[in-house]
């Protein structure tokens, strides 16, 4: 196994893992906190088929990562501030007791 | 497959484990940073030292941090810890694994993941982060502005859906003067 495909793996394993707590948890910051971690391994996927690929210095796996994190930085805190004004009118932030959207 | 890999990766995939399986809901979010901070060493292991270092920046140090604040302001940390999970999580867990199954499938039986003489690009000058600011003042400039543009709009749009709604904090005093 070439170090090319060790870093597939481990970008595989590591969305598993954040799409197995994002089904399973029942606080709403932490299925944020699975979808995060489901992001994070597609920009490893990113960095390294850049890394690996044959024209590193095309910078272009390199630009979509950065890319990638400022919409993750901008998707965590409006979804951090919607738990916010959830718990704040349901009084939990217990996924599976928020039955309705009607206001 | 070397040493430094091995370790940021078990690193990584232990603090991801525990993000998702602890039951306190803070040390959910310390082990989060801790995978964060692990993937961040994966970059720079790669050899992409501004995106090593960007994450480092977002995601331990933004993300991470806004984590523990909702958790404190929701009061997730005197949470039942017994209640943590759905009621459904193993059927969840064999979803994930399934989808696990199905990558670690789609790598293996790839091409690419048996060709024995892939090795890196040797580092070279042509990917440092002044040719990457470089590109992103020259050729992705657009999407640059975008992406400022749209930053600008996450955080108005977090301040207002954070704010107290004034109607909603009102209404009790209405009903209390119609009732008295």
């Amino acid at each position: 196994m070439n170090p090319l495909a060790g870093c597939l793996l481990v970008s595989a394993l590591l969305f598993a893992i954040g799409l197995a707590g994002a089904i399973t948890r029942r606080s709403a910051i932490l299925v944020l906190a699975g979808i995060e971690l489901m992001l994070s391994a597609a920009n490893l996927n990113f960095i390294a088929f850049w890394r690996f690929g044959p024209h590193p210095e095309a910078l272009t796996g390199l630009i979509f990562v950065i890319f990638s994190i400022a919409v993750a930085a901008a998707e965590a805190a409006v979804g951090l501030a919607l738990i916010l004004a959830i718990y704040r009118h349901a009084k939990t932030s217990d996924v599976s007791e928020i039955g309705e959207m009607r206001g | 497959m070397t040493l430094p890999f091995l370790i940021l990766a078990l690193l990584t995939l232990a603090g991801g484990v525990a993000a998702m399986t602890l039951r306190r809901l803070v040390h959910c979010a310390l082990a989060l940073a801790i995978s964060f901070a692990g993937l961040a060493g994966l970059y720079l292991n790669l050899g992409a030292e501004f995106a090593g270092l960007a994450q480092l920046l977002v995601y331990v140090g933004a993300i991470a941090i806004l984590i523990v604040f909702v958790i404190l302001l929701t009061r997730g940390g005197d949470a039942d810890p017994d209640s943590s999970f759905s009621p459904a999580s193993a059927g969840s867990v064999v979803i994930a694994l399934a989808v696990f199954a199905v990558l670690a499938w789609a790598v293996n039986t790839s091409s690419l993941a048996h060709v024995a003489t892939l090795q890196p690009a040797p580092p070279s000058d042509k990917t440092g982060t002044l040719q990457i600011g470089q590109a992103l003042m020259q050729h992705y400039v657009l999407p640059l502005e975008v992406i400022g543009l749209m930053l600008t709009a996450a955080m108005i749009g977090a301040v207002i859906l954070a704010l107290r709604d004034k109607r909603i904090a009102a209404e009790p005093k209405d009903s209390e003067l119609r009732a008295s």
